[in-house]
């Protein structure tokens, strides 16, 4: 690498309250590539990059931009230098327009400081052609999907002159095709000399769009290195610093005992769904982003009302109209979205753990128990090693791999025989995960039946018994775990039978 | 070392309750500045009116622990208030209307309840509406004219519970009192005060965690409308009689009462210990400005730069 980098840090740290987060990082962007930041949930990286956008200040260490030594004190200032960073929840307005959220806090402004819009929507919408994107630059930004609303993100950031783009798991929440314009797009720009530094938890993505790599773990610089000479293997050795040779603990837990039918199950969002969960087994969803996965779980969880069809527990037939009943009827789901509806970030470990089932907890006068409660709690904390302070610590403080702990804890106190897991290790970092793996097996283990949707490929092949596809809100078809293959399940997954 | 951690715990309570800060300093600058001040007599008469506020105040603080808001508290206090004069004069006995009172304070919480959770109003935008609503009403049923119960046959009763005394204490501060240790029990050791605070915290999670998330709400908005028509019962009793326009504006004084006590507005924030010393600065700060011969127009401003300042010390604290 003998090219003179755009970006480079020299020594960054930061300590909060005691706590050193980043300890001597070096970190460098070359002009014209797109650089991967690579670690697990806590290693430094979003820290790194708020010091670079002026968000945070750092202790010490130094930052040279263009070769020239800077310092930013707030985004204002990363921004006029050139520096954008999309986040991964979008920073958009949604009810305004999409040229007034391209120029938002920048707006065009005409004669005595009137808001210019055709000079804005004309430039709106040539930004927006570069990118590809063709809608109505009036339209509100909540009109568009979450992949239109992240080109609008990037074009917000092109509006800027940015030559340095930070984006932020941006894939999260994108369909496969909307990723792969998301990827044209950025190579595109790369190859007029736009820079950018891609985080993301999916690896694949990164061989697939970065030129190079850069690795964290702890706070620390592990490696800095062309993605060339690494695979993804090696990837999670250097996150992790340990290899991962077994990533999925299978067993067979599953009995023949039936649980759960689902029968010919419809409402506006799945249509005619049939299937059956056996006693001990994963059964693993897959299918596109929107084919309707999450709606049938949380249809079976009550959240949203069915139109026709039953549910059967043990061959009786449950009524489910509400949260409530699903849980009575013994269903629990551990939400894709922990922060939106998973879990109340701003309760404590203890009370999100019993939150689900406080009646248990109840005295002979109706008070809560707050010895038996913590009891509780405690359990989990041991028996699932969740790491926390205490017991009272704030959720919101914990790391996603034992955030996403909590929550399982949270549906298992509800004392479920089906369990509902939505995208059980997203946001998860590769340790944590492991982890969540062997929680499921102790679930299935004591003979609970496990329904588990996710979107990756690799866990669903690696975990399940049986694996059910989803296509537009209908069930294409079950696999043996003997007979599955990732070119079967993407067959059933685009609707082609396999 | 020892010593260090003691001291530490000290400061941590003692910026943890920035309220009880300047309740300390208003009522230490009132015992340098008036020689009355510190007698059990004005510290008796701030307490009787510190107590509608106050359980109003905890009542308006179930709603907003929601991420709500009741602004018809007044309305819903006068309306009872007329409704139970009016029963009263009549010959009613004394228990019965009590609990009418109570009743219909309750239902028309109830009712706020009902267009919040299965109307889905924004609470601010129905308890706007119910406000406007039962004042009107109560200014139809009494003729816009005050309905006195001197002549009632159950008067002197009715009105011991707003100017009697039980052990030297007025009857109205051991009703506040009352109301205290309850809402404190329900918020802090029942499962339905745990709702409120996990709602309040992020309704959509709650309604995943199995919570009946409306039905919560009725509850919350039905506690609102029982204290507003205990607090009806009383100011009616300690004026012997019911005036149309009684609780105008109550219901900021409440939630000024509440915001001083460190409760939240955006909801799932608060306690009755904050709330009990936001109430406290409120009847303190009225009686000092009077003690003090400072006129009413004066009283206004001073009472909003207290309220500013205190929120702005909690704001400062609560960022970090």
């Amino acid at each position: 690498m003998v090219q003179e980098p755009l970006l480079s840090m020299k020594g960054i740290g930061k300590a909060f309250s005691g706590n050193q987060v980043l300890q001597n990082v070096d970190f460098a962007v070359y002009p014209g590539k797109i650089m991967a930041l690579l670690g697990e949930n806590g290693a430094g990286k979003s820290t790194l990059m708020k010091i670079l956008t002026g968000v945070y200040q750092r202790d010490v260490g130094e930052i040279f931009w263009k070769g020239q030594a800077v310092h930013f004190s707030s985004i204002r200032d990363s921004q006029a230098e050139g520096i954008a960073m999309i986040h991964q929840e979008l920073n958009l307005a949604y009810e305004l327009s999409v040229a007034e959220n391209i120029f938002l806090a920048h707006e065009k402004l005409g004669r005595a400081g009137f808001i210019d819009f055709r000079t804005m929507e004309e430039e709106a919408r040539r930004h927006l052609n570069k990118l590809g994107l063709d809608v109505d630059v009036r339209r509100p930004v909540k009109s568009l999907s979450v992949g239109q609303q992240q080109l609008v993100e990037i074009a917000k950031a092109l509006s800027l002159s940015a030559e340095l783009i930070i984006m932020d798991e941006p894939t999260g929440a994108l369909t496969g095709e909307e990723c792969r314009h998301l990827f044209n797009v950025m190579k595109a720009l790369r190859d007029k000399g736009k820079s950018f530094v891609y985080i993301s938890h999916r690896l694949e993505e990164i061989f697939e769009i970065c030129d190079d790599v850069t690795i964290l773990r702890d706070g620390r610089l592990v490696k800095e290195s062309s993605l060339e000479e690494q695979n993804i293997q090696s990837l999670i050795a250097l996150m992790v610093g340990r290899d991962l040779t077994e990533q999925y603990p299978y067993v067979n837990n599953s009995c023949e005992e039936m649980v759960l039918e689902v029968r010919n199950l419809s409402n506006d969002l799945v249509r005619d769904c049939s299937f059956s969960l056996k006693k001990g087994e994963i059964l693993g969803l897959a299918g596109l982003m929107g084919a309707g996965r999450t709606e049938l779980g949380r249809t079976l969880f009550g959240v949203f009302p069915l139109r026709t069809g039953e549910i059967l527990l043990h061959d009786k037939k449950v009524m489910i109209s509400s949260t409530k009943d699903a849980q009575k009827a013994g269903i629990a789901y551990v939400s894709e979205d922990r922060k939106r509806n998973g879990l109340i970030l701003p309760l404590s470990v203890r009370e999100n753990t019993t939150i689900g089932n406080l009646t248990a907890f109840l005295n002979r006068f109706g008070m809560i128990e707050r010895k038996k409660e913590t009891a509780a709690a405690a359990d989990y904390v041991r028996s699932m090693s969740i790491r926390c302070k205490s017991l009272d610590q704030e959720i919101r403080t914990l790391s996603g791999g034992n955030q996403q702990k909590v929550a399982l804890a949270k549906a298992l106190e509800t004392r479920p025989e089906v369990l509902i897991l939505d995208e059980p290790t997203r946001g998860v970092d590769v340790g944590a995960k492991r982890e969540i793996y062997e929680l499921i097996n102790a679930c299935t283990a004591r003979g609970m039946a496990v329904l588990m949707i996710s979107s990756e490929m690799e866990e669903i092949l690696g975990m399940s018994d049986r694996i059910m596809v989803m296509h537009e809100g209908s069930i294409e078809g079950i696999l043996e775990r003997s007979e599955a293959s990732q070119e079967k399940i993407m067959s059933l997954a685009v609707g082609k039978e396999g | 070392m020892e010593q260090r951690m003691e001291k530490k715990k000290m400061s941590v309570s003692l910026k943890k309750n920035k309220p009880l800060i300047v309740l300390f300093l208003i009522i230490a600058i009132m015992t340098v500045a008036s020689p009355v001040f510190l007698t059990p007599g004005n510290l008796l008469t701030v307490l009787l009116q510190t107590s509608y506020n106050a359980i109003l105040a905890v009542g308006i603080s179930f709603t907003i622990l929601i991420g709500g808001i009741d602004l018809s508290i007044g309305s819903v206090l006068a309306f009872s208030s007329a409704i139970g004069a009016l029963l009263l004069t009549q010959g009613w006995p004394l228990f019965a209307v009590l609990l009418l009172i109570l009743a219909l304070g309750t239902l028309l919480g109830f009712l706020n309840g009902l267009l919040v959770s299965y109307g889905r109003l924004q609470a601010f935008i129905a308890t706007l509406g119910t406000m406007s609503l039962w004042r009107g009403l109560t200014l139809v049923i009494t003729q816009a004219r005050p309905i006195s119960i001197r002549k009632a046959p159950a008067a002197d009763a009715f009105c011991f519970i707003g100017s009697g005394s039980v052990l030297g204490v007025p009857v109205p501060v051991w009703i506040m009192v009352l109301v205290f240790l309850l809402a404190y029990v329900i918020l802090r050791h029942r499962r339905i005060g745990r709702y409120l605070y996990a709602i309040g915290c992020n309704e959509e999670a709650a309604l995943y965690s199995g919570i009946q998330t409306q039905k919560v709400k009725l509850f919350a908005f039905s506690i609102s409308g029982l204290l507003a028509s205990l607090a009806g019962i009383i100011v009616t009793a300690r004026l012997s009689s019911a005036t149309p326009t009684a609780g105008t504006a109550y219901e900021m004084d409440a939630i000024a009462a509440a915001v001083l006590g460190g409760v939240s507005m955006a909801g799932g924030k608060g306690n009755i210990r904050g709330i009990a010393v936001g109430a406290l600065i409120i009847g303190i700060l009225s009686n000092a400005l009077n003690l003090l011969n400072i006129g009413s127009y004066y009283q206004g401003v001073v009472k909003g730069i207290v309220i500013l300042i205190a929120v702005l010390l909690d704001r400062g604290e609560s960022q970090k």
